[in-house]
């Protein structure tokens, strides 16, 4: 493997996705991602990226680029948060529909307003039905190691889908840290040149985009929801092939102390860090903690998940984004209804927190712990706390 | 783990010297966080910045609350910001200042160990500029030898090129002048 240097995990980012040798690069400054989209025009400037970065007047066109330029062939990388996404939408659901292996990362980062530019998951969850491969990481050797396996599996043949990766704004991409990258060899060697199923070309014309009538509607639907379904046998391999190469094995649920654990913690993103320091406190106590972080968020891994759960009593969720005058965050709205009808359904606490970048420390896990024990009766969909909120 | 709050205004570079510390570490084979306090930047507010150090990796992810160093970079912050809340009681405050420890003490009602030194004084004179981000360094690695002092030189030759020698040599006269008041 490369060397391991500390540098600011944007910035390593930007670098991965170079050694990823992308071939173009739109996309439009945004806090907190402008340190990602910066480097990379500095290595385009610089001669050290040879590729075209392509500095577009809105998200919106950002994203309309990219699909052009994928739609050609080019390996293509985006990157965006929070409003920039928000101007995007439009096209952001057309990729998928397309088949287009665009890569992104949204720097999470809560939508507005009150106007703000801190880490929670309201970007993200607003385009949850978009038709993307969605996984979450959870520091800055996880970042490298996703853009790496972000264009690999959006790639595949088999899959041809656009891929969100999901770095948590500020907490993540503005800290500095111990970073072990790859070296060319491994990257050349796990991420083969992008082979596109179908390419936009004029000796060869085939439509891209088209009209799709009542009566074909539904069908382009369910097609494009079974290529969701059916990525998810190439995005484990992905994750495996890594394993052998890096040593670092990632899996679509991942768990820490719950094989015998009667409570667990589900975080998505960089919050599960903090939660481990908390499980170990509980541990230490005597009480059966554990913790389950889903690293894939689209496709979701129903099987993984139904397995983690086994035997747990309970599920303390901690959403990171509201559904107004919905059930609770929406995260746990998916987890309750996945586990419906199921046998000895854990009872599922719901907690709102780190909102717009409030910090959230070990301790205020062990409060949510303690607060989810004395909890009596039936704890109901609408049942959410906002953990913390001054009243 | 040691973790470090730094005390500055904006533009004086205390997220850098975070930066440059955290930098440091990792090339020592330690691990190693650097993150400022998140948030618009305003030149000349106060802001700080945090950086944490370990043998082991580090899995925290929230701000600093109970550090065991808190470097201060500019002497007019030490009144307008309790600077050494939270610090813990074995913990030192290292400040740039033109007074003694006692007068500081005195001044503040300080109870931990201390750390000055004229920091403004030796950026002018070595840099020719009172920009005290890496003079300060210095300082902070005289108080408690949390890395060897020459641990800094690599990151400050890779962060300020042709002008890095004269910030090393404020870094290294910061380290022998800095007085430490138990």
């Amino acid at each position: 493997m490369g060397k391991r240097i500390g540098i600011e995990n944007s910035l390593a980012a930007a670098e991965a996705i170079m050694m990823a040798n992308v071939d173009v690069v739109a996309a439009y400054p945004i806090t907190p991602q402008t340190h990602i989209v910066e480097h990379l025009s500095e290595l385009v400037a610089d001669g050290e990226l040879d590729a075209e970065f392509i500095p577009v007047e809105s998200e919106h066109a950002a994203m309309s680029v990219c699909c052009g330029s994928s739609a050609v062939g080019a390996r293509t990388f985006t990157c965006t948060s929070s409003q920039g996404l928000a101007l995007m939408n439009e096209i952001v659901f057309i990729a998928p529909s397309l088949r287009l292996p665009i890569v992104m990362i949204l720097a999470n980062r809560s939508m507005s307003g009150p106007l703000s530019i801190w880490n929670d998951h309201t970007d993200v969850m607003s385009i949850r039905d978009c038709g993307w491969i969605q996984v979450f990481t959870e520091n800055g050797q996880e970042i490298f190691d996703h853009v790496m396996f972000a264009f690999r599996v959006a790639e595949d043949p088999k899959i041809s889908l656009p891929l969100i990766v999901n770095v948590d704004g500020f907490t993540l991409t503005h800290v500095i840290e111990p970073i072990e990258y790859w070296d060319q060899e491994t990257v050349t060697k796990y991420l083969p040149d992008f082979k596109p199923v179908n390419v936009l070309d004029p000796d060869h014309p085939v439509t891209m985009g088209a009209f799709g009538m009542p009566s074909i509607f539904t069908e382009a639907k369910k097609s494009q929801d079974q290529a969701l379904i059916n990525s998810k046998p190439g995005i484990v391999q992905a994750w495996e092939e890594m394993g052998k190469l890096t040593g670092r094995h990632y899996r679509p649920v991942e768990t820490n102390c719950a094989e015998d654990a009667e409570t667990v913690f589900l975080t998505m993103g960089s919050f599960g860090e903090t939660v481990s320091i908390a499980v170990d406190e509980l541990r230490k106590q005597g009480k059966p903690v554990g913790q389950i972080k889903i690293r894939l968020w689209r496709p979701f891994p129903f099987e993984e998940f139904r397995q983690a759960v086994q035997g747990v009593k309970k599920i303390i969720i901690v959403d990171r984004a509201i559904s107004y005058g919905g059930p609770g965050g929406p995260v746990a709205g998916e987890i309750r209804s996945l586990l419906y009808g199921e046998d000895n359904m854990p009872v599922i606490t719901n907690f709102l927190c780190g909102l717009a970048g409030r910090d959230v420390t070990p301790e205020d896990y062990i409060a949510m712990y303690e607060k989810s024990e004395a909890m009596k009766g039936i704890v109901r969909e609408e049942d959410y706390i906002f953990y913390g909120v001054r009243e | 783990m040691i973790e470090v709050r730094f005390h500055g205004r904006g533009g004086q570079g205390a997220v850098t010297s975070a930066e440059l510390l955290a930098s440091a570490a990792i090339n020592e084979g330690k691990y190693a966080q650097a993150f400022p306090s998140f948030g618009p930047e305003r030149r000349g507010a106060p802001v700080i910045a945090f950086c944490r150090i370990d043998d082991k990796p580090i899995r925290i992810r929230t701000n600093i609350y109970h550090p065991d160093l808190v470097l201060v970079l500019d002497p007019s912050i030490l009144r307008i910001v309790n600077v050494s809340n939270g610090l813990k009681e074995d913990g030192i405050l290292i400040t740039n200042t033109r007074y003694s420890g006692e007068e500081i003490r005195k001044e503040l009602g300080i109870k931990h160990t201390l750390a000055t030194v004229n920091a403004t004084l030796i950026a002018t004179e070595e840099m020719g500029l009172p920009i005290t981000n890496t003079t300060m360094l210095g300082s902070l690695l005289k108080a408690r030898n949390i890395l060897p002092a020459d641990s800094l030189i690599g990151p400050l030759n890779k962060r300020f090129g042709r002008i890095a020698q004269k910030n090393i040599n404020a870094f290294q006269r910061a380290y022998k002048e800095t007085d430490i008041l138990i």
